[in-house]
């Protein structure tokens, strides 16, 4: 009865279905979409989001509570890492306009790989700034090397990075299938190894 | 090589348009959705969007690939289902998110998984 996996399933055969996801997060042009691509079973998929500006209460600049909407594209991939188990994941948008994006992207993501081109460290500052501040999704970081040495060690990005002892950094190759594959396997063990307390969705 | 400590905070509360569902199912991007009995037509009597929505949920999959399929921008796509769920039209899937340990079982699974596939 179960034959047909996931693509198929019955509304009886498939409700054991369960699905989890992962965030692609990193500056513009760093390689999201090229690990996406490189794991995902289907070619990346494109999908929009219309947003609407909540409250700028965050910004200390402004004091103008003008809502502003905005239509932004994150793409995404998947993976059927069992034949009831499948997992997404979500590339950010890049551009630092589209921060406002990352909570819902974010929210209820297993964990988060931020992509680092060696080249440019400070386009990943965002990204690890709302991490590191929100504390409810792990993190990794992915060094891209887009084909050079690295510049700089590992413990130099870190402390460029400023980001801490246990955060792994892995160094690898967005475009090849096992090294971003390689990745992915890293976030989930960090994920793991983590002490987490009991504590709903929300 | 410049470091990062000196600008943040600049995050702004955005949330998707509509994206506050009224359901007491969370329904996020990655969320699968089916049809709640396969074999039946949704009613006529929805908006045309929920019934692609609905046709669509024969098949088992995410809020995102609906989204992306029909070209419904997430945030509406979210609240259309979670009214097709309301009226029990359509079964909303687990979700894991690893932040309790009790999932702990299903994220070991889904690592073995990785293991399988990437050398
Ligand atoms: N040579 C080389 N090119 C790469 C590598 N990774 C990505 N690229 C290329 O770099 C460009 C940007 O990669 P994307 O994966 O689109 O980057 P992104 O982070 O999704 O970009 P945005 O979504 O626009 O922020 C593309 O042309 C890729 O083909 C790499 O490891 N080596
Ligand atoms: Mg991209």
């Amino acid at each position: 009865m179960d034959s047909n996996a996931s693509s198929s399933s019955s509304s009886a055969s498939g409700r054991s279905l369960v699905s989890a996801k992962v965030v692609v997060a990193g500056g513009f042009g760093a390689g999201k979409t090229t690990l996406v691509g490189s794991v995902s079973e289907i070619p990346p998929v494109s999908t929009e989001a219309v947003m609407t500006e909540a409250s700028e209460q965050h910004d200390d600049l402004s004091s103008t509570p003008e809502k502003v909407t905005t239509t932004v594209a994150m793409d995404f991939g998947r993976l059927t890492l069992e034949q009831e188990l499948i997992m997404y994941m979500f590339g950010t948008p890049g551009q630092a306009r589209f921060w406002f994006m990352w909570n819902d992207i974010v929210r209820g993501a297993v964990g988060a790989v931020i992509v680092v081109d060696s080249r440019r460290l400070a386009d990943c500052f965002d990204a690890i700034d709302y991490f590191e501040t929100s504390q409810s999704v792990p993190y990794i970081v992915a060094l891209n090397r887009f084909d050079g040495e690295l510049p700089y060690t590992v413990d130099q990005i870190r402390e460029a990075l400023e980001i801490s002892p246990e955060v792994p950094i892995v160094d690898f190759d967005a475009r090849d299938r096992n090294s971003a594959g390689n990745v992915l396997k890293t976030l989930l063990r960090y994920a793991l190894s983590r002490p987490r307390q009991p504590d709903p969705v929300g | 090589m410049r470091n990062r400590r000196s600008r943040r905070g600049r995050i702004r509360p955005y949330t998707f348009t509509g994206g506050r569902t009224r359901s007491r199912h969370p329904l996020l991007v990655q969320t699968l959705v089916s049809a709640a009995d396969a074999n039946t037509e949704a009613p006529s009597t929805l908006p045309p969007e929920a019934q692609r929505i609905h046709e669509m949920c024969r098949e088992t999959r995410s809020v995102a690939e609906i989204s992306a399929a029909l070209k419904i921008p997430l945030g509406v796509t979210q609240v259309l289902l979670s009214d097709l769920a309301d009226q029990g039209l359509v079964y909303i899937h687990p979700t894991i998110t690893g932040h309790s340990p009790s999932e702990n079982q299903v994220l070991e699974r889904a690592l073995r998984g990785l293991e399988r596939l990437f050398q």
